[in-house]
């Protein structure tokens, strides 16, 4: 379906990527959001108070994170689509609200701006610390989507994307900002809204005699049920069948656990998107994401321009990992470099997918700045062959 | 256009952030043209400090900051003092005249002067000196065209100032359009390089 | 033919038998609410139940209705959220001592300041008794627990008193044993709009009174018969539980301020006029 012409804010515009994030969540069809005051993130929150009133819906600012986090659950149980944001401090207070939006299957959105950690860390200054934490932050075993834009323009269009895969895979989905991303200022073009497609939530056709809350038509995603309509449905965090009763049962478990996991690995080709420019014959790729990309395709041309072979990989999906993609890359480049805003995360992953094929450099960053395009450069021309 | 980085500063309450907005919207929506622009956060924004970067091209801008601008534009001592070393040789330097007064500086700078805030208060509103400061800079840089600022003024406005901000832009481009640049000679004082 | 509970098809009966134990007295606070839901009429299909973790926090896996079992002591934000997407919900907050007031205390006190049209049934059995009788905010000092082997010297939450102070517009506290009087108050608080608190003392033989050697779930209700006393309308400062002491039961509270869904409105009326467009009900698209 279409985005609401009422709610979207079609135009050109000169945005930061925190208030094109909030314009991308309300064209989604965001119409709760929850938040707890919090350096670089609250202007996200700010503006859907101060716009979600003449569009219908409700801005909500909780106690803590903890509650942030677990309010907009229970809106999106109510019917609405819903996000929070917050970042660093507060995404470790809201990590286990992810696992129960994962157990639950309840569709939404968890926006991190990142700022420099561990604790209170650089409030005011980027990092891109947490992106093993949005994958692994809460216990036990889920599968998770996370997007990272590089851009205001992208802070609107990934959001919109993030909203849609939630509700296709009926998952948390982690929307990894940075603080130089969401502080930046860029024109942002806000398409018409019927041109902005958005995936409505899975409401179930069935009646509520033939209805089962978790179980799945083949996709291994449930369908959704409407609260307040009489299907009597009881939902948990507990490991549950397909009822939505406690089962606690190691084949209940299996079951369960795997499902979750499968039914997002299982679409992972379709939703790693990348960008990918001039690997085909690069003897070296940086890969990258978030500000970090735009910093790594500044030394990448500056390279090319001392006639370096270089090629650019930038991770949009974070999560999922394009295993197979970065397997392509290592199976021809000499070498793999990865710089990013911590002091070695992703570079973990290319290490793992890249499975030994070829070598993988780390080029660190503690935070609180973006690295110099030199210090990308010079990893570059050092591993050139 | 080349690349050009542009650094605002001075304190809170001149608009500082609201200028860099403006030429970054003009640039952009009405040039056709790249911008980038990021306030400073931490450190460097307390004390009532303020300071913007704003980064124009005709291509896509990667790197996000401003490392070395080819314009300043200070309205307070303290930010003339503290970004003046960043100043690229033979950048340019606009100062708001009553308050800031020049004392070091790097060689062949071109420099404009402008009294901003007084052009601004004989227009009945001290408020408004960042329009004029936008005029000026339009007037004195030749960087973007007018008619693009203006616009971008206007947008950047609610409607009940709109008016008195687009006066202000007109009489700080008129001031801008008639100085020529003072440049910067043997008074040059060695400061050290700040790494941004 | 036998007849049919009139409780019953207010329960999920496919799940029974339920994993409470012999004299808990949750199963006792659902008949309650069973019962209030029928003599209230309320329409069944509106109604939500949200719970936290927790011996209690198990009843929405109990009744019959939309139910949501949710994260440890974040039940009330659950509720919140789910109220105010779906404003013609009814929903009912139903959890225990340790869920609602120690991990959750904070979103106890926060609803009720704001008022959020949500009815809370806090079933305290004076502690953690889900994992093993461990001390809890509501346990009495002296009161022996897993974790208080020696007696617990930490002062007790009064919980009428912490709720009133926050903004709670009803309050009550029964027993297990007055069972009467809670389903009326059950049935009360559907009538009410904005935070509805009611206690319900409730005994868990298993780990509390056991180790506090009070006897079996039928000694407790004679201990309740016995200690309590009926007084509508008392202070609730004077309200505090004892191991030993007098149980002062009643309907403390009873009063009316604007909900916080009536505050928004009236403030966004307020501020922007027309431009205000009202959230009656949250379709997602």
């Amino acid at each position: 379906m279409k985005a609401d012409p009422q709610a979207v804010l079609t135009g050109t515009h000169f945005l930061d990527g925190d208030k094109a994030c909030c314009e991308g969540a309300i064209a989604a069809g965001a119409r709760f959001a929850a938040g707890y005051p919090i350096t670089p993130a609250t202007e996200i929150v700010e503006r859907f108070a101060s716009r979600i009133p003449s569009v219908g819906g409700t801005f909500i600012q909780m106690e803590d994170e903890l509650a942030a986090s677990i309010v907009l659950q229970g809106a999106v149980w109510g019917g609405a689509k819903a996000f929070t944001v917050t970042s660093g401090p507060g995404f470790s207070l809201m990590m286990e609200h992810i696992g129960y939006a994962a157990m639950t299957e309840t569709p939404c959105v968890f926006v991190d701006v990142q700022r420099g950690g561990p604790s209170t860390g650089l409030p005011t200054l980027p990092a891109q610390a947490d992106m093993m934490q949005a994958r692994w932050g809460s216990h036990g075993d889920y599968e998770i989507i996370a997007l990272c834009p590089n851009s205001p323009q992208e802070c609107f269009d990934l959001t919109i994307r993030a909203f849609n895969l939630a509700e296709e895979f009926r998952a948390p989905v982690m929307f990894m900002m940075d603080e130089v991303v969401g502080h930046m200022t860029e024109k942002v073009v806000i398409p018409a809204a019927d041109q902005i497609e958005i995936t409505p939530r899975r409401f179930t056709h069935r009646s509520k005699f033939e209805y089962l809350p978790y179980g799945t038509n083949g996709d291994m995603v449930p369908d959704f049920v409407p609260t307040g309509q009489g299907y009597k449905f009881h939902m948990t965090g507990l490991t549950h069948d397909e009822r939505g009763y406690p089962n606690m049962t190691p084949q209940a478990q299996d079951q369960l656990v795997r499902r979750l996991q499968k039914k997002i690995r299982a679409a992972a080709a379709r939703i790693t998107f990348f960008e990918e420019e001039g690997t085909e014959n690069a003897e070296v790729i940086v890969i990258s994401y978030g500000i970090t990309s735009r910093v790594a395709q500044r030394a990448v041309e500056l390279g090319r321009a001392r006639g370096l072979k270089i090629g650019k990989f930038r991770l949009i999906t974070a999560w999922p990992f394009p295993d197979e993609q970065i397997r392509r890359l290592a199976l021809h480049a000499k070498a793999l470099v990865v710089p990013e805003l911590n002091l070695g995360q992703m570079v973990r992953e290319v290490e793992r997918a890249a499975a030994g094929l070829c070598p993988v450099i780390s080029v660190p960053h503690a935070g609180g700045g973006v690295h110099r395009t030199d210090d990308i450069l010079s990893a570059l021309v050092e591993v050139m062959p | 256009m080349q690349l050009t980085e542009i650094r605002i500063a001075g304190f809170g309450g001149q608009g500082v952030i609201l200028s860099a907005t403006i030429l970054g919207r003009a640039a952009s929506i009405y040039q056709g043209l790249f911008a980038t622009m990021t306030q400073s956060f931490g450190p460097e924004a307390r004390g009532g400090a303020s300071s913007a970067q704003l980064i124009l091209s005709e291509s896509p801008i990667l790197y996000p900051y401003v490392t070395q601008p080819d314009i300043l534009v200070v309205m307070s001592q303290e930010a003339c003092t503290r970004f003046m070393p960043e100043l690229k040789d033979g950048g340019i330097l606009i100062v708001e005249q009553d308050l800031v007064r020049i004392s070091a500086l790097k060689p062949n700078t071109r420099v404009f002067s402008v009294p901003a805030t007084r052009l601004a208060e004989e227009l009945g509103k001290r408020m408004i000196l960042n329009s004029v400061m936008v005029g000026f800079f339009t007037g004195v840089t030749q960087l973007l065209d007018r008619d693009a600022v203006a616009r971008a003024v206007a947008d950047s406005i609610p409607p009940s100032l709109r008016d008195l901000n687009l006066k202000a832009f007109s009489k700080g481009l008129d001031y801008g359009l008639s100085q020529s640049a003072t440049v910067a000679g043997g008074e040059f004082e060695d400061v050290a390089y700040l790494e941004d | 033919m036998s007849t049919l509970n009139p409780v019953e098809p207010l329960l999920r009966s496919d799940r029974l038998p339920h994993i409470w134990c012999p004299g808990c007295g949750i199963g006792i606070t659902i008949n309650c609410f069973a019962r209030a839901l029928i003599e209230s009429k309320i329409d069944l299909d509106s109604v939500a139940v949200v719970s936290g973790i927790g011996c209690s926090g198990r009843v929405a896996g109990y009744v019959n209705l939309d139910s949501f079992h949710t994260t440890h002591g974040r039940a009330i934000p659950f509720a919140t959220g789910l109220k105010l997407a779906n404003p013609k919900l009814e929903v009912i907050v139903y959890s225990g001592d340790g869920d609602l007031s120690a991990i959750g205390g904070n979103h106890l006190i926060h609803a009720a300041r704001r008022n959020i049209d949500l009815k809370v049934i806090c079933v305290n059995n004076l502690t953690y008794a889900m994992t093993g009788g461990q001390s809890a905010p509501t346990t009495p000092e002296h009161a022996v627990s897993a974790t208080s082997p020696y007696g617990t010297f930490e002062p007790p939450f009064n919980l009428p008193h912490l709720v009133e102070a926050a903004g709670a517009v009803y309050i009550a506290r029964w027993t297990t044993f007055h069972v009467r009087q809670l389903t009326r108050a059950m049935s009360e608080i559907f009538k009410k709009k904005g935070f509805s608190f009611i206690e319900v003392l409730s005994p868990c033989p298993t780990l509390y009174q056991r180790r506090n050697k009070m006897g079996d779930g039928l000694d407790t209700m004679k201990f309740y018969k016995e200690k309590s006393r009926i007084r509508h309308g008392a202070p609730t400062s004077e309200v505090g539980l004892t191991l030993n002491g007098e149980i002062i039961v009643g309907k403390f509270v009873d009063r009316d301020r604007p909900d916080y869904a009536s505050l928004m409105r009236a403030q966004y009326v307020e501020a922007l006029g027309d431009r205000y467009v009202e959230c009656r009900e949250t379709t997602c698209n």
